[in-house]
């Protein structure tokens, strides 16, 4: 009843911003953003790049109008995969809203329990755009701007064939299975030298992007992380770049450390864009996996990261 | 002897005198193919955001040959100063419109679509565009 109530809402608002649309003789999702402005999907449902969160709204609205769009991401690595599909909404280039859910998975050993076990992970994603444009403030050193929050539910771990479900991450020793990052991103497209930079601050508490839970027995308090993006881009539709963030070292038992990584995005129409990179995650959960006798478990976790995002 | 040195020096001077006229194509004009180039490739742009069902609806009125030729020399401007743009300012040619960003980016699409075709490179086009990109305050207005 609650779930039909909220939706109910979320359509009656919908409605009334297409009737002020329409009133005001404008077209309701334009599409008008010049391509790749819109930026892709990163990890945590996000509009970015893959592994940040950058200051622009995702989608293709202009500010006179709303973009949505839905993803889905596999990152899959020595050890381990994550999978995450979700759906973001910008709104007149000034909010964005996204909703992801993350699954990660062991593939092999004595954790995998024939691929059954995972972590799951649910994240809501808020971005407000403060001042600056990426493309318009071509003769200004002004960034566009944006703060964020994502609130992140870890599900726990579900071993199916033990009949264990929602085991919680605090008993790895972290001190919440919920936590909200806050960001702030400064994003510049230097599009004389076809350059776009962004650099992220986040203050988080998160283990591994949360799926190892929030705060720890090492560290229980906010951490101010960064992270940058560096992109070049070789036509209107094909960008390359790197992207560095660092990540809190909160559990005794996890020697968790930052993730890079290099990206080709490829934005063939404003509807469609695919994203394939070369990910190092870092250590996730070696010593863990080492307690449950996984003695060949990779150091670092480096794979391939797929992502292809749909949007209207 | 003499007469060569003469007709030596005669060559020298005609190729100090000539050499400026090629010298003054900037290697950023030449990416662009030159000065006529440039105003080919600006009638066919033109000729795309008649066609564009995204834009053609706003040059109604317009004098198509004279924007066509207002253009290029504005690119030209833009692109090494080697032009003068003799047309008004962006904020008072656009006043009325009532444009938004969209039809502003449209506009910068079929630019882009145009010197691609024509075989710009994206570096060089991105000079052009960046500086286009700013006008973006003075032409949209809604």
């Amino acid at each position: 009843m609650r779930k039909f109530g909220s939706n109910t809402l979320a359509g009656v608002t919908l409605f009334a911003l297409c009737v002020a649309a329409q009133a005001e003789g404008i077209n309701f999702a334009d599409q008008g953003k010049l391509l790749a402005t819109g930026g892709v999907s990163q990890v945590e449902g996000a509009g970015g790049g893959g592994l940040a969160p950058w200051a622009l709204i995702t989608g293709y609205g202009t500010r006179d109008s709303i973009g949505a769009n839905v993803h889905y991401t596999r990152v899959n690595t020595n050890d381990q995969s994550l999978a995450t599909y979700g759906v973001a909404v910008g709104v007149f280039d000034r909010v964005e809203l996204s909703f992801a859910n993350q699954e990660f998975k062991f593939h092999e050993g004595l954790l995998s329990m024939k691929g059954q076990t995972r972590i799951r992970q649910d994240i809501v994603g808020v971005k407000v755009k403060l001042f600056g444009d990426i493309v318009y403030d071509q003769d200004t050193w002004m960034p566009q701007v944006a703060i964020g929050a994502m609130h992140k539910k870890n599900k726990g771990l579900d071993i199916p064939v033990l009949g264990v479900t929602g085991f919680s991450p605090k008993n790895l020793g972290a001190k919440s299975d919920d936590g909200t990052d806050v960001y702030v991103s400064a994003t510049k497209l230097y599009l004389s030298e076809s350059i776009l930079a962004n650099v992220t601050l986040r203050a988080t508490k998160a283990n591994q992007f949360g799926l190892l839970g929030f705060g720890g027995d090492r560290h229980d308090s906010y951490r101010l992380q960064p992270e940058a993006s560096l992109a070049y881009l070789f036509t209107r539709k094909l960008a390359l770049g790197v992207e560095y963030r660092a990540k809190p070292h909160n559990l005794i038992a996890d020697n968790e450390g930052a993730a890079y990584d290099i990206f080709l995005a490829y934005f063939p129409t404003r509807n469609f864009s695919l994203t394939l990179a070369y990910v190092d995650l870092g250590t996730i959960g070696k010593e863990i996996a080492k307690s449950f006798g996984a003695s060949d478990y990779g150091s670092r976790q480096r794979g391939g990261y797929l992502s292809a995002q749909v949007g209207f | 002897m003499n007469f060569l040195l003469k007709i030596t020096g005669c060559l020298a001077i005609s190729f100090a005198l000539a050499a400026p006229a090629y010298a003054e194509q900037s290697p950023l004009m030449a990416q662009f193919g030159g000065v006529e180039k440039l105003q080919k490739m600006t009638d066919e742009f033109v000729e795309l955001l008649l066609v564009d069902p995204r834009t053609r609806g706003r040059f109604s009125g317009a004098d198509i040959p004279k924007l066509k030729i207002l253009l290029g020399q504005q690119f030209c401007q833009l692109i090494d100063n080697s032009c003068t743009y003799t047309g008004k300012d962006m904020k008072s040619a656009h006043s009325g419109m009532g444009l938004r960003n969209t039809d502003f980016n449209a506009l910068a699409e079929d630019l882009q679509i145009v010197l691609e075709k024509n075989g710009v490179p994206f570096a060089a086009q991105n000079k052009l565009v960046a500086k286009l990109a700013s006008m973006q305050r003075d032409v949209v207005t809604k």
